[in-house]
């Protein structure tokens, strides 16, 4: 796995998306779209608003036809309500009179889509309880869910995707509307997860910094097309600007990353000592 | 013990059979509209509810026209509405609301049509106000068992679909992941509000119906964090409404001006409204208790007396 493009098979791969196009209406949304997401690997899908992040989740869903290319999930093709995925969905929004506690949520992560009733009482009740204490979330188990905080109510989601145990977890921009400090925890929370339970973790945001700590590789969006590897292969001027079709610059400023749209020929690279080396890795972009 | 009785309930109270068809149909239409009405609130349907009701009027009316019991025609006209909203309406909670708006139209024009023409073939004006203002105390007893066995199979219907309904209510995007049918469940949603809007309509009538889906469940929501909890207390809060609203109405007969008792269906709505207010009340009251609960632990805890901290804090 430090192999920058990792060669194995698609079988060993969680997801495997491979030259994916998609058009909505006259338009081309995703434009032969690749990367890999392998087993307990941490991967941001970064890009601003509107760059088809939304639309590249929809597809691994299954909820948004491919007008070209193959994606393949746990090394089968795309299913409807794929079992190996969790899913994290962008803006859920609990009304504070929803008559429904943190555990409640927890729990129709396990059974929401059944028939009847559920019988199993003590065994759900664990399940649920074991899930609250992995997303730190013990002590909100019995609040109303339209009380918590924006980091709350995603820690309750995270758990609600991970109690049905995914091997890759979904998460649609889970840090927009958070305050740093939220953003700062659910991050560790989902590299800890990521590393210990194995599980892929794909979330997708417009700012990569929140992310550096913990993100074992990128897949950089933008107007469609996409560009993937380490941090340090995919956030480079030259990269980002065949991305973008327009001269970016990259600054590392003290650990963090600024990508700003540059003056024509104005390449500036400020390279922090502990930004970590560039290396000449390749990148798939086209 | 006896005088107290006889305040509170007029002579006769418990020997009438009118009053006894009442307490049961108003008993079972509170339980059902309660559960039915707890998704109504939380899924955003109020309008799509209130719509299902006036439109069954148009059914109620035509079927007193035709020597239908009006339940029957309700609830046809109800569903229909039900699947007409479902067919019109697209993805979008706006053009949803449109159709609604829409559908509820239509309906009301057939229901003038309707009511005109019942006034006018029976010369009474009283059919218009049973159909759409209700009278709990003209529920005929031959529809006893009819009216106990729809509620029983809407109520069905709301158990087997209950986890399903719970989470494609709490967000679409969540449901669909989870593998739940979102349309179907929908779909199923729509024509069950129907059925309990229509049992609602004949008890306390079709404008009326709205009050008793939307008033017992929003007053619950107000009291209780639990989902089957909610389901439960909507169903009670609905019932004590109904029966202190016939009692009231019994005891009207004998309120100035002597001789013409109040309508009953306007005693449960105003006793539904007061609810819903004293439940708001009383939800204050406990946030309050909980919040000085939580200061006084933590003014404790800064005084440094760390070993009593957790006696009330707990």
């Amino acid at each position: 796995m430090t192999d920058p493009l990792p060669s194995g098979g698609d079988d060993e791969a969680v997801l495997s998306v491979d030259g994916v196009s998609v058009w909505l209406g006259d338009r081309e949304v995703l434009h032969d779209v690749r990367f890999r997401v392998m087993p307990g690997e941490f991967t941001g899908l970064i890009g601003s608003n509107g760059a088809g992040k939304t639309t590249l989740f929809r597809v691994v869903l299954g909820l948004q036809a491919s007008s070209g290319g193959r994606v393949l999930v746990g090394g089968h093709p795309l299913t409807r309500r794929n079992p190996i995925i969790g899913y994290v969905p962008q803006k859920v929004f609990f009304d504070p009179d929803m008559p429904l506690r943190a555990r409640d949520v927890v729990g129709l992560g396990l059974d929401g889509h059944r028939l009847g009733i559920p019988f199993d009482w003590g065994r759900r009740r664990q399940a649920v309880d074991r899930m609250l204490e992995a997303v730190d979330a013990t002590r909100l188990s019995d609040a109303r869910v339209g009380d918590l905080s924006g980091g709350e109510q995603q820690r309750v989601l995270i758990a609600h995707a991970l109690i049905s145990r995914p091997r890759l977890l979904l998460l649609d921009e889970p840090l927009a509307n958070l305050d740093i400090v939220a953003q700062e925890e659910i991050v560790a929370l989902l590299g800890r997860i990521a590393r210990e339970q194995r599980i892929a973790v794909l979330i997708s945001a417009h700012d990569v910094n929140p992310l550096l700590p913990v993100m074992d590789r990128l897949v950089y969006i933008a107007a469609g097309r996409t560009a993937s590897g380490t941090t340090a292969e995919v956030i480079r001027a030259d990269v980002l600007s065949a991305l973008y079709g327009q001269h970016v610059d990259v600054l590392r400023v003290h650990g963090r990353i600024l990508v700003v749209a540059g003056a024509e020929g104005s390449s500036v690279t400020v390279e922090e000592k502990d930004a970590g080396e560039v290396g000449p890795g390749i990148v798939s972009l086209r | 013990m006896s005088q107290i009785l006889n305040a509170l309930f007029a002579p006769q109270f418990f020997s009438s059979e009118p009053v006894h068809a009442a307490l049961v149909v108003g008993a079972v239409v509170a339980l059902v509209t309660g559960a039915v009405g707890v998704f109504t609130v939380i899924r955003g349907q109020a309008f799509a509810g209130h719509a299902l009701g006036e439109v069954g009027s148009a059914g109620g009316s035509a079927a007193f026209l035709g020597g239908v019991n009006p339940l029957w025609g309700f609830m046809g006209m109800s569903i229909v509405a039900a699947g007409a909203i479902e067919l019109l309406g697209l993805h979008r909670p706006r053009s949803r609301d449109v159709a609604t708006g829409l559908v509820l139209g239509a309906g009301l024009g057939l229901a003038a049509l309707f009511l005109y023409l019942d006034s006018t073939s029976s010369s009474t004006t009283g059919v218009t106000v049973t159909i759409l203002f209700g009278s709990l105390f003209a529920v005929s007893q031959p529809m006893l068992p009819s009216i106990v066995t729809l509620s029983l199979i809407a109520l069905a219907v709301i158990v087997v679909c209950y986890r399903m309904l719970l989470l494609s209510s709490l967000s679409t995007d969540l449901a669909v992941a989870r593998g739940v049918p979102v349309r179907a469940i929908s779909a199923a949603y729509l024509v069950i509000m129907a059925v309990a809007v229509s049992l609602a309509a004949e008890t306390i009538g079709a404008i009326l119906a709205t009050a008793l889906l939307v008033g017992p469940p929003a007053t619950a929501l107000r009291l209780t964090k639990r989902p089957g909890g909610a389901l439960v207390v909507a169903g009670l809060v609905g019932v004590a409404a109904v029966w202190v609203g016939i009692v009231l109405a019994y005891d009207s007969f004998y309120w100035p001006p002597a001789g013409h008792g109040w309508p009953v269906s306007f005693f449960v709505v105003a006793l539904v409204f007061v609810f819903y207010l004293v439940a708001g009340w009383v939800a204050a009251a406990a946030q309050a208790r909980r919040i000085r609960r939580v200061m006084a632990a933590a003014r404790v805890a800064a005084s440094g007396c760390e070993p009593h901290v957790d006696a009330d804090a707990a």
